[in-house]
């Protein structure tokens, strides 16, 4: 079993105070709580209060290559800017970079020992537009998945370049 | 290092387009703590008292409350203070929003202004980058339209924006200084920015605001927000719904407006409808505000929601707070529908919702009375709405009648004369007030009504309930969990306070009491004014999460600085006494300290002059309201006694406050 922690976030109930960002970027501050900076803040709110936009993002993975091409979404008529949903810390955009060092930021669900009932955003939001909710999910056949997905991996490759250049290929990356 | 605050002001002149960054003292953060106090302290050093409002030499000072930025829930508040072109005396109002924080992370506490710009220009301050910039496009633009200008051309989607509007531009006397569904609207500074030629400040931040003793504040503001939902929960019982809760009065939420329908006064603050509201007009008043309210929004860490999105059908969307909903709507005697049509229309003109509609409904009264004629009004409509658009569009061009008006109330009956000084009759010290005529003399509020540095009367009370309780049960009930109080004595005045007999106004709270209450209300008002801590969460609602006992501790361990309750007030004292002589020094006296003439319908002249009396020993003042020295003293502050008894040596040489004020319309050829 693995334990899921999961932060919903409703974007009619977001009344747009960004106290989130307030007390994200404290909560990781060093020592802690010791500065405040919504910029390194590992939540963002994309708001446009004329536009009536309120999207609170959680900071995802880090990726080295932007997207080919960028996306927006119009919902209800509202449109929403580029990348308004991603989570990523990626080259096309400042967001979800440490504004002194550049480097990633990257949610990590207030870790700390002990644990926190929830994270401190979603204690911080009165307004309940982030709650939390933690289940547990079951691990099923992980490993045979993967073995899995590689044979069918390789197999389309042998069936493109023939079992040889395969081989040889797999050898010399394995002696690299 | 400095905690809470940066320690850094920047200085801009801007005749000579000179940008400054200086470091600050932090011995004044310890007496005058920031925002109000410490802008107060820069204004009585370097604005000398015969400068008039409209001067190079006046200064325009914006400044970050001294926690806006910090954890602090609901530490968000600009204040703004200058010498106001209306009362002539000093002149601060405040904003919620998002600036102030903004401005602390971009490095900066104050803003300070000076000179005046040979165009119009706006500041962008981009962290370390300041510069001025060009605004000749910006020229007449409304101001939600001109901060949405200034992010695109910027392509800074974050950077926020306090901009005047068209009202600003033309030096209107009640011009409000906009940002976002935020605004500082009292005491006509936007003109003061309007005049030295600053259409807008934009500012980004990304810097760190550092604080002493996080593990401590952290501790505290949890207490704060655990309060906060627990006041959400138990609303006080026995007040009007709109000041149940916390923040400011709920307006865009609560749909039950019995209470200011029937209580404050309607047109040019004449009538009371006490039949007003019935179920007819509540339904179509929820149905109205329900129509054209989208969301319900808030300040920057703040989990109250006192303010909305108005989307109104076919007008571009803006954002209201507060009792803005219906000051429009009473002055013209019309609906809230009305009131929420117009209310877009000023927002983007950037001019105060208090006094607008009231010169507004002044004007129609005066024509009524033939005062003014038709001369005054070519073309003007026929019925009340359209006329309110039509004054609105003339006062903030300053066109025909609009140019006389622009000066409000007071400055206006004087150039108009033929008795229409009888008109201007809801003011303080020329200051338009709330609509509210009422019966019986409260000896509270005629002390707070008199001498209020603001000439605002809401942003003076709070904390004490406004009227009574009916019953001695309900006061027992009331009092059970009154944590706020600084002494056990106040929950005994309340106890013993009856609407009727013996121990009921005037009377009642004794002359002791009702000092020592507003003595209270205000020290809590200037402790915000200080630290930025919005009102709506400390010294406005009635049990507030943020009082006496635990703002010490929030402001320790936010700055580092050791204030104990006794040093707080002290420095509350320090700030209420330097913003009373500087006023003294502009010739403020005892004959200008009096409420509206018709507030109240029975008066009691010679308790009043007694209440006055006493209350000015209380605050340490001489009998013409002036600070005596021994009390500046105490509060260290000699330089201001040996300044005001230099002075009076030379006080029959010139007597400030009321000349007739030309005309302000701007010389287009200069």
């Amino acid at each position: 079993m693995k334990k899921v922690k999961l932060i919903k976030i409703d974007v009619d109930k977001c009344n747009g105070c960004r106290a989130c960002e307030v007390i994200c970027s404290a909560f990781h501050a060093s020592p802690k709580y010791s500065s405040t900076n919504p910029e390194r803040s590992r939540i963002r709110l994309f708001f446009d209060p004329l536009k009536d936009i309120y999207v609170p993002v959680l900071a995802g993975e880090y990726t080295e290559a932007e997207c080919n091409g960028r996306y927006t979404y119009t919902i209800n008529e509202k449109r929403y800017d580029e990348c308004s949903f991603c989570r990523a810390s990626c080259p096309s955009r400042k967001l979800f970079k440490d504004p002194d060092s550049g480097l990633p930021l990257k949610c990590d669900m207030c870790e700390e020992e002990p644990p926190l009932p929830e994270p401190l955003c979603v204690q911080w939001c009165l307004s309940d537009a982030l709650t939390y909710e933690e289940r547990e999910e079951e691990e099923e056949g992980k490993e045979e998945e993967k073995q899995g997905e590689m044979e069918i991996g390789l197999e389309s490759l042998v069936k493109k370049y023939g079992v040889k250049a395969v081989t040889d290929t797999v050898t010399r990356l394995a002696k690299g | 290092m400095r905690y809470a605050e940066t320690g850094v002001n920047l200085e801009i002149d801007l005749s000579r387009g000179n940008i400054e960054k200086e470091g600050t003292d932090p011995r004044l953060t310890e007496l005058h703590l920031g925002g109000l106090g410490t802008n107060a302290k820069i204004l009585w050093d370097r604005v000398p008292p015969e400068v008039e409002p409209f001067s190079p030499d006046n200064l325009l000072i914006f400044s970050a409350g001294l926690l806006a930025g910090t954890p602090a829930p609901g530490a968000n508040r600009t204040i703004v203070s200058t010498f106001s072109p209306q009362t002539l005396l000093m002149a601060y109002s405040m904003m919620g929003g998002f600036w102030a924080p903004e401005l602390k992370h971009a490095g900066y506490d104050k803003v300070i202004i000076s000179g005046r710009s040979p165009s119009l220009v706006y500041l962008w301050i981009n962290n370390d980058k300041v510069e001025i910039r060009d605004a000749s496009h910006l020229q007449g633009k409304g101001s939600l339209e001109t901060a949405e200008l200034i992010r695109q051309e910027l392509k800074e989607p974050k950077a926020q924006v306090a901009t005047i509007g068209l009202a600003g531009e033309n030096r209107v006397y009640f011009a409000s200084i906009e940002q976002g569904k935020s605004s500082a609207s009292r005491g006509g500074i936007g003109a003061v920015m309007g005049d030295k030629r600053l259409k807008a400040i934009a500012v980004r931040g990304k810097k760190d605001v550092n604080i002493a003793r996080p593990a401590e504040l952290f501790e505290l503001c949890n207490e704060v927000l655990k309060y906060i939902q627990y006041r959400a929960e138990n609303p006080i019982k026995g007040v009007p719904p709109v000041i149940a809760g916390l923040g400011s009065p709920q307006e865009m939420a609560i749909h039950d407006e019995e209470w200011h329908t029937t209580n404050f006064a309607w047109g040019n603050a004449r009538y009371r409808r006490k039949d007003f509201w019935t179920e007819e007009v509540e339904k179509k008043w929820t149905e109205a505000l329900e129509n054209a309210r989208e969301r319900f929004i808030s300040c920057y860490n703040c989990p109250m929601k006192c303010g909305g999105t108005i989307n109104y059908p076919g007008l571009p969307t803006y954002m209201m707070k507060c009792y803005s909903k219906l000051t429009y709507t009473m002055a013209a005697m019309s609906d809230l529908d009305f009131g929420l049509r117009i209310a877009q229309r000023a927002t983007e003109y950037g001019v105060d919702a208090f006094s607008t509609p009231q010169v507004m409904a002044f004007a129609l009264e005066l024509y009524e009375a033939g005062i003014l004629t038709e001369q005054d009004m070519p073309g003007m409509p026929s019925d009340t709405e359209g006329r309110f658009f039509w004054l609105l569009d003339r006062i903030v061009r300053r066109e025909g009648i609009g140019d006389v008006l622009a000066n409000g109330t007071y400055w206006a009956a004087q150039h108009i004369g033929k008795g229409a000084e009888e008109y201007a009759h809801n003011n303080i010290k020329k200051h338009e007030q709330l609509p509210l005529k009422l019966g019986m003399l409260n000896p509270i509020y005629y002390l707070m009504y008199c001498t209020g540095e603001k000439a605002n009367i809401t942003q003076i009370e709070g904390q004490f309930p406004q009227a009574p309780f009916p019953t001695r049960e309900e006061r027992e009930e009331f009092v059970k969990d009154w944590v706020q109080v600084p002494d056990e004595k106040f929950k005994q005045y309340f106890l013993d306070w009856d609407p009727r007999g013996e121990r009921s106004n005037p009377y009642y709270p004794t002359i002791e009491a009702s000092c020592e209450i507003v003595d209270w209300q205000e020290t809590m008002h200037y402790i915000d004014d200080a630290t930025g801590i919005c009102a709506g969460l400390s010294s406005f609602p009635l049990k507030p999460p943020y009082h006496i006992h635990n703002l010490p501790r929030v402001i320790s361990s936010a700055t580092g600085m050791d204030i104990d309750e006794a040093g707080l007030w002290e420095i509350a004292k320090r700030n209420r006494t330097l913003l009373r002589a500087i006023n003294v020094r502009r010739g403020l006296r005892r004959k200008d300290e009096k409420p509206p003439e018709d507030h109240w319908k029975k008066r009691f002249p010679e308790f009043e002059a007694k209440l006055l009396d006493e209350y000015y020993k209380f605050k340490g003042w001489n009998n013409e309201g002036i600070p005596t020295k021994e009390t500046l003293h105490e509060l260290g502050l000699d330089y201001v006694s040996e300044d005001l008894e230099r002075r009076e040596t030379l006080k029959n040489e010139k007597s400030q406050g009321n000349k007739v004020r030309p005309g302000t319309k701007r010389d287009s050829k200069k």
